[in-house]
């Protein structure tokens, strides 16, 4: 019995300091590889590849892409990553996977096109995306939409988001807003009232957190643009009465009958510099603005891989 | 009508990855087991009785010959319902418990329903399992397997069963219960075909037996027969303890155990015995003929048969 | 002799309940839920759609691994505990022994699909709160899983015959990779020439075609499924299960149980 008491005492404390002493190791060594686990998703990069090593499970081996896609670019997003290398092909995975993930196409749209920090920066890629899209899901209004977004977005080519736009309004169950945003490009594309439209657009219709959020952002990135620039144009004005710079905004208020304090979306009001420039207080908070920020102003990204 | 007929079944297994050597495992077999008796088929190990019964049992396909069961050839179906069989060492579906095991071979056996759970109760007592029905066999000793598997071949009322060891593995108790069982089911009416390597067991249970070695037959008939076919000597027992020099000098083989008194001789000194006996004024007992042992039997003729071509009997 | 197979059938079943095989649903159930919960914790916004596919794969493949594990000891278990002697010597045609046990094999794997189903009816609840009518695709779904079970159990049953349990699985598993690439053998004999060609559009045909049975990525996006296809694969699968069977029956016949 001796002998049997003491294996039993040995070996259990061997399974316990071993359990610790993996577990540490293993602590240990994701801290030495950040982000190896992501990256080596793309280990098979090529869809067809995937496709086949799925079995035919395709629909399951999709949705796991998607959640790694929406994670890879979630954890790079939030430390304001300089490339997603990666961004195009997960998505590309995912959609040759599933040709009918709808919400991966909106993802693309959002996210490829624009340059990073807030983007992959690849908005040809997008394009080929969204057309692929198209061609698996004639009848989705939504990926016309997504089409045009790019184009108008990111390439400013107008005339060909107004033939997407055109091109979804006659697909059934389009919703009425692709007509009215066909309309507008033709005449009022460079308008802030155009943009505002497309970015609401996309914040209704979509159900993706990040992609709501994007919205959002360039929702109050044209609202801080547009009262930049009257506010500057109230200051010319001054300028052009008096001869000389509002010592104050006070001042410029006041002369100028503009009623309350104009203040940004986080509540803020805009400050006046003594050179007469309108500028923001914080233009970290505001992404996507392109006036009132201070010059030489220099978003500060991280560097990730 | 014989019960069983075995004509001429023969088998060779072909052995070795590539089928080159053949192995002959039965010669071709002649052999006819009458109705209602209990025959033996005895041999050493490896002799060829299994492969016999599982040619039988239609478990095995013949190299050559047929046989006959109860008249019909013993490849149709309608056979199986009429016989039983208790393989070597049996082992059953231990998940099950006896009384499902035994419900379930009636159902595949074609007991009618009705009688089915009826049936199972009369051969679990007759088998001395009725306190264990309701135990899984995975928790059987092996004694209590090997009457689970008498049981299921008793369990649909056949006219020839057929066992093959039903001794192996059994306590002197369970030996003698099997023992007393085939002697009822003889009394049923039933025909009993068990091959066997203890030659005791069969010298007290057979009507007949057939000796088999190296897959060929080395002899067939009844015990008494076969051993008093050999030597013809008698046995004769007087009372007191004296034993007559003349006796002695018939060349008889004598001694004294208890009161009485033993001469063997040869059976034409039987006369001279008795006459010297008379004289003398001897009390005689009895006079009787003496049977060699089934196993010195045995052991001859496997003998004979090694050192000589081999032939049957 | 339809009661003798109905017997041997009942009999396999329970065997399989008895083994525990059953208990699969309870890691079925914690996977499923789990998944479920996760899913809502990082919403995606495909929540139901990875039910669906998780559901549902898992079904499929939970399945292939029992109906593998179980139909390879099927016959060789038997021989090899020679339980099967006493069996052969009633009335059993070796046959009927054969299509009982595949019965009761493809009998074990449909109520482990039934209580299957009903987990992922209810993980489905837990993310949407409602049932649409499309979720009645959900049944087509499993009704094709349970098609291709059919299929594996003859294939498994079929191995069992001849060969020993690790062998079997080997086959057994080799032959639903490869009936899952079947459309590309079938696509590379159209491209072979000459013997390779023949060989390649033989082989195409002979191993299970597992392509049209996969529906669960069409169904988790709702989209209908033809008719003609319900029958197709209905047709296919009947026939392809009635050929390893007959296979399985004729190696049965003729062996040798020594």
């Amino acid at each position: 019995m001796n002998y049997r008491r003491r294996t039993t005492i040995i070996a259990a404390t061997c399974l316990v300091v071993s359990l610790a002493a993996s577990s540490f190791v293993l602590h240990r060594t994701d801290q030495l590889r950040p982000q190896a686990t992501l990256d080596e998703v793309l280990f098979l990069s090529s869809p067809k590849v995937i496709e086949r090593a799925s079995l035919g499970y395709k629909g399951l081996m999709a949705c796991i892409y998607w959640t790694r896609t929406v994670q890879y670019f979630g954890y790079r997003h939030h430390y304001y990553a300089a490339s997603y290398n990666l961004l195009a092909p997960l998505l590309e995975i995912t959609t040759h996977l599933d040709p009918h993930l709808v919400v991966a196409y909106e993802f693309g749209s959002s996210f490829l096109a624009p340059k990073p920090p807030h983007g992959a920066g690849e908005p040809e890629r997008a394009i080929e995306l969204m057309k692929y899209g198209i061609e698996n899901n004639p009848d989705n209004w939504r990926l016309y939409y997504d089409l045009g977004f790019v184009y108008y977005v990111e390439l400013r080519d107008y005339k060909a988001a107004a033939e997407a736009f055109e091109r979804g309004s006659h697909v059934p169950n389009a919703h009425p807003f692709l007509k009215i945003l066909a309309a507008q490009m033709a005449q009022h594309a460079g308008e802030y009232e155009t943009a505002r439209m497309l970015w609401s657009a996309t914040y209704q219709t979509t159900q993706d957190k990040q992609i709501k959020q994007n919205a959002i952002d360039h929702l109050r990135a044209l609202r801080v643009d547009e009262d930049v620039k009257h506010l500057q144009q109230a200051v010319t004005r001054f300028g052009e009465r008096t001869g000389r710079l509002p010592a104050n905004m006070a001042e410029l208020l006041g002369a100028e009958g503009i009623p309350g304090i104009p203040v940004d979306p986080d509540s803020h009001p805009y400050k006046m510099t003594p050179e007469g420039r309108i500028e923001v207080r914080n233009p970290d908070d505001l992404p996507f603005i392109t006036r009132g920020l201070p010059p030489g102003y220099q978003r500060k990204y991280h560097v990730l891989p | 009508m014989p019960a069983i007929e075995i004509l001429g079944l023969e088998k060779i297994y072909s052995v070795g990855f590539w089928r080159k050597r053949p192995k002959r495992a039965l010669h071709p077999l002649q052999l006819t087991v009458e109705d209602g008796e209990i025959f033996g088929f005895l041999g050493p190990n490896g002799a060829g009785k299994t492969t016999t019964l599982k040619l039988l049992m239609g478990l095995v396909s013949p190299t050559g010959g047929s046989a006959r069961i109860l008249g019909h050839e013993w490849t149709d179906p309608a056979v199986k319902a009429q016989i039983g069989f208790l393989p070597e060492q049996p082992y059953f579906y231990d998940y099950l418990t006896v009384r499902e095991l035994l419900e379930y071979y009636g159902q595949l056996s074609g007991v009618p329903a009705k009688q089915r759970s009826q049936r199972v109760e009369q051969v679990l007592h007759q088998v001395g399992l009725q306190d264990a029905r309701d135990v899984q066999l995975r928790k059987f000793s092996k004694g209590m397997l090997q009457r689970v598997g008498i049981g299921q071949a008793i369990l649909h009322d056949p006219k020839v069963v057929f066992f093959d060891e039903p001794m192996s593995g059994l306590d002197p108790m369970g030996r003698r219960e099997v023992r007393d069982l085939m002697e009822q089911l003889k009394q049923e009416g039933k025909t009993v075909f068990f091959s066997t390597h203890i030659l005791s067991d069969a010298e007290t249970l057979c009507d007949r037996v057939a000796i088999i070695h190296q897959g060929e037959l080395r002899g067939v008939g009844a015990v008494e027969d076969l051993t008093s076919s050999v030597q013809g000597k008698i046995e004769v027992i007087w009372q007191g303890t004296h034993i007559p020099p003349s006796v002695k000098a018939l060349g008889a083989d004598c001694h004294v155990s208890g009161d009485c008194a033993r001469a063997i001789v040869s059976e034409d000194q039987q006369d001279a015995i008795i006459d010297v006996l008379r004289r003398e004024r001897q009390h005689l007992i009895s006079i009787t003929p003496v049977r060699i042992s089934l196993e010195a039997y045995f052991v001859e003729k496997l003998r004979h048969s090694e050192t000589t071509a081999g032939k049957t009997a | 002799m339809r009661n003798r197979i109905a017997y041997i059938a009942s009999n396999t079943f329970r065997e399989a309940v008895r083994d525990r095989v059953l208990y699969n649903l309870i890691a079925f159930a914690l996977l499923l839920s789990g998944a479920a919960i996760l899913v809502g914790q990082i919403s995606i916004e495909i929540e139901k759609l990875v039910v669906i596919n998780l559901g549902l794969t898992a079904v499929s493949l939970f399945g292939v691994v029992i109906a593998i594990f179980i139909g390879i000891g099927l016959v060789s278990k038997e021989i090899e505990k020679r339980t099967l002697y006493t069996v052969l010597s009633r009335p059993v045609r070796r046959w009927e022994f054969i299509i009982g046990k595949f019965f009761g094999l493809a009998g074990t794997l449909v109520v482990n699909t039934f209580f299957m189903a009903i987990g992922v009816f209810a993980a489905l609840f837990y993310v949407s709160h409602k049932f649409v009518r499309a979720d009645a695709l959900i049944l087509v779904a499993l009704y094709f899983i349970v098609l291709e079970f059919v299929i594996i159990c003859s294939v498994a049953l079929l191995f069992s015959s001849f060969s020993s349990p690790l062998l079997s699985a080997v086959f057994a598993f080799s032959l639903f990779i490869v009936g899952c690439f079947a459309e590309d053998l079938r696509n590379f004999a159209g491209m072979a020439h000459g013997i390779l060609r023949w060989l390649a559009t033989g082989a195409a045909y002979l191993v299970p075609n597992f392509s049209a049975f996969n529906v669960i990525t069409s169904i988790a996006h709702e989209q209908p499924v033809a008719g003609q296809l319900i029958l197709q694969n209905t047709l296919y699968a009947l026939s392809y299960a009635a050929m390893a069977l007959s296979g399985a029956v004729l190696i049965f016949e003729h062996r040798d149980l020594k």
